[in-house]
């Protein structure tokens, strides 16, 4: 570990830092006085006063990002317009549904991505592997939300079979119970990305098998299988590993829209609702919160390169 | 060195599905253009006593709950698409490629400038261009130019990348070593060698464009409901899903066959490209 | 040991081939290090990965030919289906040190992957073995190397590690591709005379492919000289250095730099190397031979065996033959 560690943690801290400064000037670049953007067009005198002093918004601008920075840094991330809750609280009751929904299809794209990759690849030219390919590149095109509506319209509307919206909580009724109302939201969600990683993973393992040493694993006279795991995938999953970072901003965003086909009160939808509402410290928070997340995976990836390629020492 | 629009046919001549997906964008763009000449009714023609009809003689693809023909405005809608395409494409090359090219030939300002590109790409793709509406408000200029600012990120990384490598290879040395000004090995060297590589590019940011801006619209945060747009079709016709589903079918097959066409025939021209820079297009943001 | 016979590998379809490698012939015996010689591209790896059944999938493919070990031809069979049916006897190994490792795996892990393969062995005598493949391919401080990976060594260690994995097979002829072109002339050296002694301790066939005539004259006890996909001379290298009989194999020799004539212009010879199947008939070097005459052009030329281990290809051989 050591000095690629620290460089790239370091590197991370720094690009947050800026995003952060960004995001706080983002209430400054929302049109209208930032008072009444906090605090909604039904203020009243006395909340307005209270608040610029709290915020110190007659203060250098520098000052106020440090103020807003430490209230963040406590968890204070201002209060819904809304809601008239504080803004960490509302996030949170939405982040349970957001969450699991993103692990299940984080589950179905690496149990289906990688292994019909896999598949691909060693079946390389035949027909299978080309309606394969074609069904990838065309689930990569479609629009998620399309797909979404109309697996609404068959499972839950014709066949019944499952929920169409909503979500209610696991904790409700103890147990895995609810779970079947984030099957098809969360299929709809790992449709474009199990699709990708499966391309990549082909690609990926084709290149590989033309390496040298892949060769030289044959002529050891090992066995095709073993060739095909031990040192054809090991080597291609590497290139898999580092699209895990961008295939979660991907399910971020797309959870967005997925979150209001579905209507699942989580924080993809909360975002739309805000926007709609005009609920900008919600907006400011989700934003922030989604950042920070975004950049620790990424950096969690990247630092897990370390143990799967020992070739990576420094940058 | 890749040569000019011509020799980028090539890898259509041995392949016939990416042929194909060139032949329905081509289509695409004429009945974007012949619009007014294909569409039989106005778009915007309100007939309250046809509303949710299925698709019959007289509507191909059905009405809608206003009595729109929707045959009519799929057509039109390749407009709009076409619009958001070309002009989200245009942005992020226009602004992405010097960025990328100059970060490389000067790599002082190229730090400064991809840590900029650094911190724009630590938002999540749709979550920036919502934060870009949310400042500018609603509408398909600000709806172009917030999904441009998504894509001109990976633009401007792919062509440093590129611009890197193709600065250290050895025929650009040696024309440095006799003399060569940065402009010149700009204009000799290093744009030739973009042309294939930001075609591929072009074409992905075209095809994901389609779908930023198709979410955008269901949203409700993209094109005015006026405007017969492919997205604001899904959206309004999301709740009659149940009573009439192909008020969303065509809409969104268009969108599908937009994306798929594109990606078709951006894979095809990728292959064409040396195999040195392919590996940098292959990772694309939605 | 090893006899390879009318080898032909083809580009193409059955009914409308290019061979690439057309009727080689050759044998090593025990102990025995034949070098196989020619310039880029006249088919010499890809008569090597042919016997060594590694021709890739959906490539090029073997037309004709035999490759016997022992007795049992072995040529369309791939390494793991040598060793099921016991004929696993032929090992390889590759130019490119670097590339021919798997980055992600130990060295220990790789040559105890080969060990494994042809012995049934385990645990800490498998972890022994490959100790002593390494110090008998003479790595320093073996035991420390099988946890390293293949970057953190230097090029010709890389090179004793494929040897040793090549030797951990358990071969009777060991195939090197050009084992020493991407080394340096000092590393070059020590590999050449490590393969010297494995192949007099252990009675090894080695098959030295190579473009370097320096290395022929340092290693090597029999050359076949390839030209265009065909073997145009096999003869002792002795004799191949001074009497030539094959005017491709002349043309070679007076290539080479003379340090007696230091002041003297390069030889070269005219014309560019003749790819496999671009002469359509009778002598593939016929257009660029000082002594070619109608007949070379035009027939199929026959080979002319010179003496007991002296063969040429040509119709007009430099060499009278001896009984």
């Amino acid at each position: 570990m050591g000095s690629y560690a620290l460089h790239r943690t370091a590197s991370a801290v720094a690009t947050l830092a800026a995003a952060s400064v960004v995001i706080f000037f983002f209430m400054h670049l929302v049109p209208g006085d930032p008072l009444y953007v906090l605090l909604g067009d039904t203020a009243t005198p006395d909340q307005v006063d209270a608040l610029r002093a709290k915020f110190g918004l007659d203060q250098p601008i520098v000052v106020q990002y440090f103020r807003w920075l430490a209230n963040v840094a406590r968890g204070d991330f201002g209060t819904s317009i809304f809601f008239q809750a504080p803004v960490a609280r509302v996030i949170r009751d939405g982040a349970e549904t957001s969450i699991l929904l993103a692990s299940i299809t984080m589950i179905w794209i690496t149990l289906i991505g990688v292994p019909v990759g896999v598949i691909a690849a060693m079946r390389h030219g035949s027909w299978l592997d080309q309606s394969l390919s074609g069904v990838a590149m065309l689930l990569a095109s479609i629009p998620t939300f399309w797909v979404g509506l109309y697996l609404i319209l068959v499972f839950a509307a014709w066949l019944g079979w499952l929920p169409s919206s909503g979500y209610p909580s696991i904790f409700e009724q103890g147990g895995l119970a609810n779970l079947h109302y984030l099957l098809l939201p969360s299929l709809t969600l790992a449709a474009p990305n199990a699709a990708l990683i499966l391309r990549l993973t082909r690609a990926s393992m084709l290149d590989v098998a033309r390496e040298d040493y892949v060769r030289t694993a044959r002529a050891k006279g090992i066995r095709p299988m073993r060739v095909i795991f031990r040192h054809i995938l090991r080597n291609a999953l590497l290139a898999v590993v580092s699209a895990f970072g961008f295939t979660f901003a991907a399910l971020i965003s797309e959870a967005v829209v997925t979150e209001t086909v579905f209507a699942l009160p989580g924080i993809g939808q909360l975002v739309v609702q805000s926007i709609l509402r005009r609920d900008y410290p919600v907006i400011q928070g989700i934003i922030l919160v989604t950042v920070v997340l975004y950049l620790v995976v990424n950096l969690l990836v990247d630092l897990s390169y370390r143990f799967l390629d020992p070739r990576v020492e420094l940058q | 060195m890749s040569g000019g629009l011509r020799s980028q046919l090539v890898p259509f001549a041995r392949r016939p599905i990416a042929s194909l997906g060139l032949v329905v964008l081509v289509c695409i763009v004429a009945a974007a253009v012949l619009a007014p000449l294909i569409a039989p009714y106005d778009p915007s023609r309100i007939e309250p006593i046809a509303r949710l009809q299925p698709p019959n003689a007289a509507h191909w693809f059905g009405t809608d709950q206003f009595g729109r023909d929707i045959f009519s405005r799929v057509v039109y809608g390749s407009r709009l698409a076409l619009l958001i395409g070309v002009g989200v494409v245009s942005f992020a090359l226009i602004t992405g490629v010097p960025a990328g090219v100059l970060s490389a030939l000067f790599p002082r300002f190229g730090r400064v400038m991809m840590r900029v590109i650094d911190v724009l790409m630590a938002f999540p793709a749709l979550l920036l261009a919502l934060s870009l509406i949310v400042i500018l408000g609603r509408g398909v200029s600000n709806a172009i130019l917030a999904i441009g600012v998504v894509y001109l990120t990976t633009t401007s990384r792919i062509t440093y990348g590129l611009a890197l490598r193709l600065r250290t290879e050895t025929y650009v040395e040696a024309a440095n070593s006799m003399g060569a000004g940065a402009v010149w090995t700009i204009r000799k060297h290093i744009l030739p060698n973009l042309i294939s590589p930001l075609l591929v590019q072009a074409s992905f940011v075209f095809a994901f464009a389609q779908l930023s801006a198709a979410s955008l619209d269901f949203l409700g945060l993209g094109a005015p409901p006026e405007i017969p747009s492919w997205g604001n079709m899904l959206a309004e016709g999301r709740i009659f899903i149940t009573r009439a589903p192909w008020l969303l079918f065509f809409p969104g097959l268009s969108i599908a066959i937009t994306a798929f066409s594109l990606n078709l025939v951006g894979d095809a021209l990728r292959d064409r490209v040396d195999p040195r820079f392919r590996e940098m297009l292959s990772g694309n943001r939605r | 040991m090893l006899y390879v016979s009318d080898l032909s590998v083809s580009i193409g379809t059955r009914a409308d081939f290019t061979d690439i490698v057309s009727s080689v012939s050759f044998e090593i015996g025990k102990g025995e290090i034949l070098g196989l010689v020619g310039e880029s591209g006249c088919g010499k790896s890809m008569t090597s990965l042919a016997v060594m059944g590694l021709l890739p999938e959906g490539g090029p493919w073997v037309r004709t030919g035999r490759a016997e070990l022992a007795g049992f031809d072995v040529i369309h069979l791939p390494p793991y289906r040598r060793v099921e049916s016991g004929h696993g006897g032929i090992a390889m190994i590759f130019q490119e040190p670097m590339s021919s490792l798997n980055p992600v795996m130990k060295i220990g892990e790789q040559i105890e992957e080969a060990i494994r393969v042809h012995e049934r062995l385990s645990g800490d005598a498998l972890t022994r073995k490959a100790r002593e493949l390494l110090e008998l391919v003479r790595i320093p401080d073996a035991a420390l190397q099988l946890g390293a990976y293949p970057h953190q060594l230097s090029g010709g260690m890389r090179q004793r590690v494929m040897i040793a994995i090549a030797l951990a097979c358990r071969p009777q002829v060991l195939i090197a591709d050009e084992p020493t072109t991407a080394l340096d002339v000092t590393v070059q050296t020590q590999i050449l005379s490590l393969l010297r002694e494995l192949c007099d301790s252990m009675g090894l066939a080695i098959l030295f492919i190579t473009h370097d005539l320096g290395v022929v004259a340092q290693l090597v006890d029999r050359v076949a000289v390839m030209y265009a996909g065909r073997i145009v001379e096999t003869a002792a290298v002795a004799q191949m250095f001074e009497r030539p009989a094959h005017p491709y194999t002349e043309a070679l020799m007076s290539c080479l730099p003379d340090p007696a004539r230091f002041s003297r212009r390069l030889t070269t010879i005219p014309g560019q190397a003749a790819k496999p199947g671009q002469v359509k008939q009778g002598c593939e070097f016929a257009p660029r031979c000082r002594q070619a005459v109608e007949i070379c052009v035009a027939d199929a030329v026959p080979y002319a065996q010179l003496s007991h281990d002296h063969r040429a290809l040509c119709r007009f051989p430099l060499v009278e033959p001896r009984p």
